[in-house]
């Protein structure tokens, strides 16, 4: 589609009533990702469905973001060596010119505080503390060597979920749905579920739009009271009124529109006619009341607790409904201390509904056009803070895993040293992982851009390779 | 999103050539080359071998051979590569748009014209990207001829005109008056004209009445508020620090000082000078240095763990993108890492320039509203006066003071300080770093609770006694001496061990026999702020209280408003003279347990800096002079300024016993001083940093060291110019800027009209995009710059002009032919801004609380939302009449946006912002028809209507009508509200509508009804009065 037909079809009056609510066209991602750099006018449904570059193995994301950073030598990354060597202090050069954030890093090291065994046909090996995700590990792909450049939580968030530690860029969520728009039409496009205790140490620019289109943020979904902020009528206003509120609003909006011709008109029509529609499908989205009791025991998730199970099977539900990104945050892992009870704690509150979400979304076949990845920012310090409950954070190597929607399933990536220190084979930088993702939704990595302040701007900034041996 | 610039620049570049004229290579040919093809075949790369900004070579080819064959386009193989029609050679640009197709016609006839390309005149520049308009001062062109001489009401409209005929469009009738006002106040000060102004402006038949409205918009404080809203979003202005911790600072005052400096029309140049260098200007006052938040409002970094100087830097190169984008108009931020790809900006450019903004402190001084200055003013007049009275009766009070110095000069033991080896924080996550004075400061992190522990020797081989100095620093709050929200702190417990100093023995614990200090405050139990929850009594006092081994008392040092922020000493005298013959290894610990529970919030009470020393004297205790005092008196007498004079008078006055009644007046006139609040700001570095370029802008990677500069590109600075910010201030408003004016005009001409004469407003640099209008960009930025850079007379320039007063309404072909309004061939129509959009809904109902300024406010805020915080977090309701300030006064929250405004594409000041997004989203239709204030806004809209309009209900309607959109409603619009009021009226009559509910928002009866109405009018109403609110009009530009 050229610009001219572009602006026309904006303009014809009856476009919005004809091809908004029922699936529009596939716009092709050129028209999309264009130079310009004007403040266009509102254009035509910015989450329409979009072609990206190649054909997509995935088309959803559920992005586990685990944040605080979990221990990779707890959970993942087996070190019988750092067992032997516990309480005695690392080479010197290993930790030569080492920045740490709060120890010193000639502290003693710290041995694994839990087992590991293999699992399933590919024989991953996994923690103890995993028992659930060791059923389902032969659909998921484990990788050791990831490394990132942040220490610090906030810069680290935004660095996992931005792809640079600077604020203000757009996050992966946002990307993906800039790319490829939104199946749902009643729903945001990249949906944002929170557990745990607290937010986030990243806030809100870990699911920002940065300086792409605002429609493209992240849009958080509550356990309570209203799903979608200001989703409910004012008290009082029952459904009858709203819908005579509506139409007498829509009447008079449109009585303007063909009194000074502004298109602009005629989408503000229709974001309040899904604005409306919202109000229904939102709540329904919610309700997991009418969920199997199977399904509910599968996840552990009770109807009117929120939870980081209820959240898992939202997720589930929102890719149902064709919501393209939906991001969990999990903030609890960051443990300098306590790391014992502290991983005994959030494993039992998310091994079980992580991998319920892998087993449900297989099962009902969603699972090959659907990512699953589960991480965090960083991972932690062999070397013990505190007394010897602890570990620091440590940016050289963690892991993270992931399934479905392209990912080779059953394997496991990545080599660290003895100590879990640095990464020593088939190592992926989170721009790798950005990069990977990318592919398998479609798109080349460093023709994802946007125009901003005369730079294209892309998720993977001037780095990324896609990672080939993730790939199914 | 589709977003478009092809369609204009087609529009533009047609009408800039006219079709029998032969193309030139300078003037329409080698711009198309620097923008498109130098980044990867320019000075820098030459991609595939091909070089394209010098003849010879671009003529010898690339790789591939016959780039350019003379008059032979077809063989041409840029031409091929430009259509895409080459097997050999990819779509050029690669990966990019093509480029119009008129521009590739351009390049086709001239290569079939014979492809001249000119040698380069001797010492004529090489690097062709320095020709770019935007590199060049701006001049003032002659204005265009018109056809239409009726039409244009002043310059700015022949420049409009003249593109207008040129593209055989005609401008637009003008607006009707209704639409006019409407516009124009919307415009000026951000909110709708009442009743009474749009009557007042219809009745009004003299021939200035449209000017008087200008005037009289001009003239209000909220013009301020609207314009400076723009500015805030290029100052990246918060309320909270970012980050995890994302503490609330104050910067209230920056805000209101750009509401005030646009009030009183402060020229532009003389705004930009004060923020980038108020501090340093001579004379400076509190508002000129606090005009320095404009650099401070980078996001800062507390959260555990970090290391202060990585986010030192962040911010400076945050500064940098805000200089770049809001004043410079040019994106320097690219050449942070490496030399900038498409404008003629090295690496070095941006560190030189750096090297001028990176010689200052964080400062946070104690700062003063309006009444507060005026308070301490009052104050320090009365003081003045008691001493002077003192004085007067006290004829010999010279020679007095005289003998009382001599007597305390020489009385004070030597002290040795310690160099520490060895300064953390055991409890982890506060950084301490040494200064030159063998001081620590404190940064990062701010822990309620820890224990810095500091190590070192000296080589006296007895020590008696051991001296904490507590100093002020301008990098704490207030200036410190501590890290509280007021600059204080309170120690726990000090505990001194020792051992010799060639590492023999053990470090063995130290009793000490007493302590003294030069301040201490009475036994006082410790400040709410600081409640721990641990349910104990916690209390500061005397300095014995850091020596008794009890976690709950600590010493206190403040002295209270006004004279808390000095430093402070304490002296603990040991029990046994600690001694050793190869000198004395000491570790002292300082236990500072007495913040708050909560180290994510303004909670701690740490020290902030602080010095050790030791001494061998006997009976060591506090010298009583303040250190300032003890400074003063050490310079000979006849070498002291007045105020230093004065200062020693001060102290001394206060040890005279037969002046105890004007000591003790003085003393109740300090326990008035208010207290002030704290503003980001920048204060001078004695000694200057050292600014290094930056590998790939890694600060771990220092390389070469710059001196501060300019970039060459842009005008000189003078020879003479001292490295300060003042003199790049300065730099930056000399008229021979090429952009400074330019991106001013550019962005006053963008909030106007939708989109900036350069859509790219952050940049004017060589990718942005052509100018609608250049030479009307030029003749605004010499406008400016000759008005005295008043940007009041930029704003009666704009809105007086024919082209600002175009009705909007656009016809089918107009919307085709130009759909973003790039020629103006009718008026402005858009949403109005976040803000105005809040604003517009309590202006109309009648809710708005027009106060101006102060601390920023409290608004609703969702109670899930606070959830998502990562810091436990307060967020205190305004209930009072604060709940409906204007939206510039909400208070912003980095991590944690506020959702209204952000649904409405405000941005959260992560970063400089000098373009919004604009979008039209269904958050926002629920945002508008359900979030509380508008909500409230729709009752409210309710009472008044029925209040004020006659007892009938199309009277009533229109009323309300015209409140939120200005105008009468039409029969079929007022009778389509009808319709809904009639329906709600009968399901309230038939009972299934909750009256109560919907006229108050909770299962109650309204309190207070107008005369005449009863609760199902108000409930009926309410919705009716929704509806309007929601209206696209309501909301809009018209």
């Amino acid at each position: 589609m050229n610009d001219r037909q572009n602006v026309q079809q904006q303009f014809n009056r009856r476009w919005f009533l004809e091809q908004c609510g029922v699936g529009l066209g596939s716009i092709a991602l050129g028209s999309l990702l264009g130079n310009g750099a004007l403040a266009a006018p509102v254009a035509a449904d910015p989450l329409a469905p979009k072609q990206p570059h190649h054909t997509p193995r995935a088309k959803h994301v559920i992005f586990l973001f685990q944040a605080g950073a979990p221990s990779h030598l707890e959970l993942f990354d087996n070190k019988p060596e750092l067992a032997k060597l516990d309480g005695k202090l690392p080479p010197a050069e290993l930790i030569e010119g080492y920045r740490a954030a709060f120890i010193n890093p000639n502290s003693t090291l710290l041995g694994p505080k839990f087992k590991f065994a293999r699992h399933g046909q590919s024989g991953a090996e996994i923690s103890e503390l995993l028992p659930h995700l060791a059923e389902v590990v032969d659909d998921v792909a484990i990788v050791k060597s990831l490394v990132t450049d942040a220490f610090n939580h906030a810069p680290g968030q935004i660095m996992m979920n931005t792809g640079s530690q600077q604020f203000g860029r757009p996050s992966f969520g946002a990307w993906t749905t800039y790319g490829l728009g939104s199946e749902s039409r009643d729903l945001p496009g990249f949906v944002v579920l929170n557990s745990a205790k607290k937010g986030t140490s990243g806030g809100a620019s870990n699911w920002g739009c940065g300086f792409l289109p605002t429609v493209y943020q992240g849009v958080p979904l509550r356990s309570q009271g209203d799903p979608v902020l200001f989703l409910s009528n004012p008290p009082g206003i029952d459904a009858q009124s709203q819908r005579e509120s509506l139409d007498a609003l829509a009447t008079l909006n449109k009585m303007r529109l063909d009194a000074v011709g502004d298109p602009e008109i005629a989408t503000r029509i229709n974001s309040f006619e899904l604005a409306y529609k919202m109000q229904t499908s939102a709540p329904d989205l919610m309700d997991i009341s009418r969920e199997t009791p199977e399904t509910l025991a599968m996840y552990g998730a009770e109807p009117g607790k929120p939870s980081y199970a209820n959240n898992c099977l939202l997720a589930r539900r929102l890719v149902e409904r064709g919501v393209r990104f939906v991001q969990l945050f999990h903030e609890a892992w960051d443990h300098h201390g306590g790391l014992t009870n502290g991983l005994k704690e959030q494993t039992a509150l998310t091994d079980k509904p992580s991998a319920a979400l892998i087993k449900d979304l297989k099962q009902r076949g969603l699972l090959n056009d659907t990512i699953v990845i589960w991480g965090g920012e960083f991972g932690r310090t062999p070397m013990v803070q505190g007394g010897n409950d602890g570990r620091d954070h440590h940016p050289n190597a963690f892991t993270m895993w992931m399934a479905g929607g392209g990912i080779k399933p059953g394997i496991t990536l990545g080599e660290t040293d003895p100590f879990g220190f640095n990464v020593t084979g088939d190592k992926v930088h989170v721009h790798d992982l950005h990069a990977t993702l990318l592919h398998l939704l479609g798109f080349d990595h460093t023709k994802l851009t946007y125009r901003f302040q005369g730079r294209d701007f892309r998720l993977t900034d001037v780095h990324g390779r896609v990672v080939e041996k993730l790939l199914g | 999103m589709k977003r478009v610039g092809s369609v204009c620049a087609m529009l533009l570049w047609a009408s800039s050539t006219v079709a029998a004229e032969p193309v030139d290579f300078k003037r329409d040919i080698q711009p198309l080359l620097v923008k498109h093809c130098y980044e990867c075949h320019g000075p820098v790369k030459q991609e595939a071998g091909l070089r394209l900004d010098q003849r010879d070579p671009a003529f010898k080819g690339g790789d591939v051979g016959n780039t350019i064959v003379a008059g032979k386009s077809g063989e041409s193989v840029i031409l091929q590569a430009l259509t895409g029609a080459s097997e050999a050679v990819s779509r050029m640009p690669l990966d990019r748009d093509p480029l119009p197709s008129e521009q590739i016609e351009l390049v086709r006839r001239w290569i079939d014209e014979g492809a001249t390309w000119p040698a380069d005149e001797p010492g004529e520049q090489q690097d062709k990207r320095r020709d770019h308009w935007a590199f060049k001062t701006p001049v003032r062109p002659s204005v265009p001829a018109v056809k239409n001489e009726a039409w244009p009401r002043g310059d700015v409209d022949r420049f409009i005109l003249a593109k207008l005929e040129a593209e055989g469009l005609s401008p637009s009738s003008e607006a009707d008056r209704i639409t006019l006002l409407r516009r124009l106040s919307l415009d000026l000060i951000g909110l709708p004209p009442t009743i009474a102004e749009v009557d007042a402006f219809l009745a009004d038949e003299t021939p200035q009445a449209y000017e008087k409205q200008v005037e009289r918009l001009l003239a209000s404080p909220h013009y301020g508020e609207r314009w400076g809203r723009h500015w805030l979003d290029a100052a990246r202005y918060a309320d909270s620090d970012g980050f995890e911790k994302d503490k609330s600072r104050a910067m209230w005052l920056y805000r209101d000082w750009v509401v005030g400096a646009l009030n009183r029309d402060l020229p532009y140049n003389q705004f930009l000078v004060e923020q980038l260098a108020g501090d340093q200007l001579p004379g400076a006052t509190q508002d000129q240095i606090v005009a320095t938040g404009f650099l401070r409002n980078s996001m800062l970094n507390e959260e555990g763990g970090i290391d202060p100087e990585q986010f030192r830097m962040e911010a400076m190169f945050d500064r940098m993108d805000a200089l770049g984008k809001s004043m410079l108009g040019l994106t320097i931020q690219c050449a942070q890492c490496h030399d900038h790809k498409y404008d003629p900006l090295t690496q070095a450019d941006y560190y030189r320039l750096m090297a001028f903004l990176n010689n200052d402190h964080e400062a946070q001084p104690t700062v003063y509203g309006p009444e507060g200055l005026a308070k301490c003013q009052q104050l320090l007049g009365e003081m003045n006066r008691i001493e002077m009275g003192l004085k007067e009766a006290t004829p010999d009070w010279q020679s007095r003071m005289a003998a009382w110095e001599a007597s305390a000069a020489g009385n004070q033991p030597e002290w040795h300080v310690l160099q520490p080896t060895t300064h953390v924080d055991t409890g982890g996550g506060a950084k301490l770093s040494l200064l030159a004075d063998q001081s620590m400061l404190c940064a990062g992190y701010a822990p309620t609770h820890c224990t810095f522990r500091v190590e070192g020797t000296t080589p006296l081989k007895t020590i008696t006694g051991l001296r904490l100095e507590l100093l002020t620093d301008p990098n704490l709050p207030h200036g410190g001496p501590g890290r509280s929200y007021k600059g204080t702190a309170a120690l726990t417990q000090i505990n001194v061990e020792a051992q010799a100093a060639d590492g023999s023995g053990k470090l063995e614990g130290q009793k000490i026999a007493a302590a003294s200090a030069d301040f201490e405050q009475t036994e006082t139990p410790l400040e709410a702020v600081f409640d721990d929850r641990s349910g104990k009594k916690r209390v500061v006092g005397p300095v014995s209280f850091a020596i008794d081994d009890k976690n709950e008392t600590a010493w206190g040092i403040d002295a209270g408003p006004g004279r808390r922020n000095q430093a402070r000493k304490a002296v603990f005298r040991f029990e046994k003279p600690i001694a050793f013959d190869a000198g004395v290894k000491l570790a002292v610990s300082l236990a500072q347990n007495h913040g708050g529970w909560n180290s994510d919030d303004h909670q701690n009470n740490l020290l902030g800096r602080m010095r050790v020393s030791v001494t061998d004297a006997s009976e060591p205790a506090a010298d009583p002079l303040p250190a300032h005092v003890r400074k003063i008196i050490s310079i000979p007498a006849g070498e002291r300024t007045p105020e230093q004079v004065a200062t020693v008078f001060s102290y001394w006055r206060t040890t005279v016993a037969e002046w105890k009644d004007a000591n003790d007046q003085i003393e109740s006139l300090w326990r008035q001083w208010p207290e002030g609040s704290t503003s980001l700001v920048l204060a001078s570095r004695d000694n200057a940093r050292e600014t290094r370029m930056l590998k790939r802008g890694d600060f771990l990677k220092p390389g070469d060291p710059v001196t501060a500069g300019v970039p060459e590109v842009l005008h000189d600075l003078p020879a003479d110019a001292q490295p300060t910010r003042l003199s790049l201030a300065r730099w930056l408003v000399d008229p021979a800027s090429p952009t400074t004016a330019r991106v001013m005009v550019n962005r006053v001409w963008q909030a106007y009209f939708g989109t900036g004469i350069v859509s790219t407003s952050e940049d004017l640099g060589v990718q942005s995009e052509t100018p609608s209008h250049g030479e009307l960009l030029d003749w605004l930025a010499c406008e400016l710059m000759d008005s005295g850079w008043s940007l009041k007379q930029l704003h009666r320039t704009i809105v007086q002009s024919a082209t600002y007063r175009q009705s909007s309404n656009v016809s089918p072909e107009l919307a085709e032919r130009d759909p973003y309004n790039r020629l103006l061939a009718r008026g402005p129509r858009f949403r109005v801004e976040g803000e105005i959009v809040r604003d517009v809904a309590l202006a109309a109902s009648g809710l708005l609380n027009p106060k101006l300024g102060g601390e920023s406010i409290y608004a609703p805020i969702p109670e899930s939302l606070l959830a998502l915080s990562y810091a436990p977090l307060t967020w205190n309701e305004e209930r009072g009449p604060n709940r409906y300030r204007r939206a510039l006064y909400t208070f912003r929250r980095r991590s944690l946006p506020y959702p209204m405004l952000q649904n409405f594409d405000t941005p959260n000041g992560d970063f400089s912002c000098v373009r919004r997004q604009r979008s039209d989203t269904p958050l926002q239709a629920l945002t508008t028809l359900n979030e509380v204030i508008f909500t409230e806004c729709a009752r409210a809209l309710a009472q008044r209507t029925l209040a004020e309009a006659p007892a009938d209900d199309p009277q009533r309607i229109a009323h309300a009508f015209r409140l939120c959109v200005s105008r009468t409603p039409s029969d079929v619009e007022c009778q389509t509200l009808l319709d809904l009021l009639g329906k709600q009226r009968e399901r309230i009559a038939e009972g299934w509508l909750n009256v109560r509910e919907i006229a108050t928002g909770e299962n109650a009866l309204p309190g207070k009804l107008p005369q005449g109405a009863t609760p199902a009018d108000l409930a009926a109403y309410t919705v009716v009065a929704r509806v309007i609110l929601n209206l696209d009009e309501t909301i809009t530009k018209p």
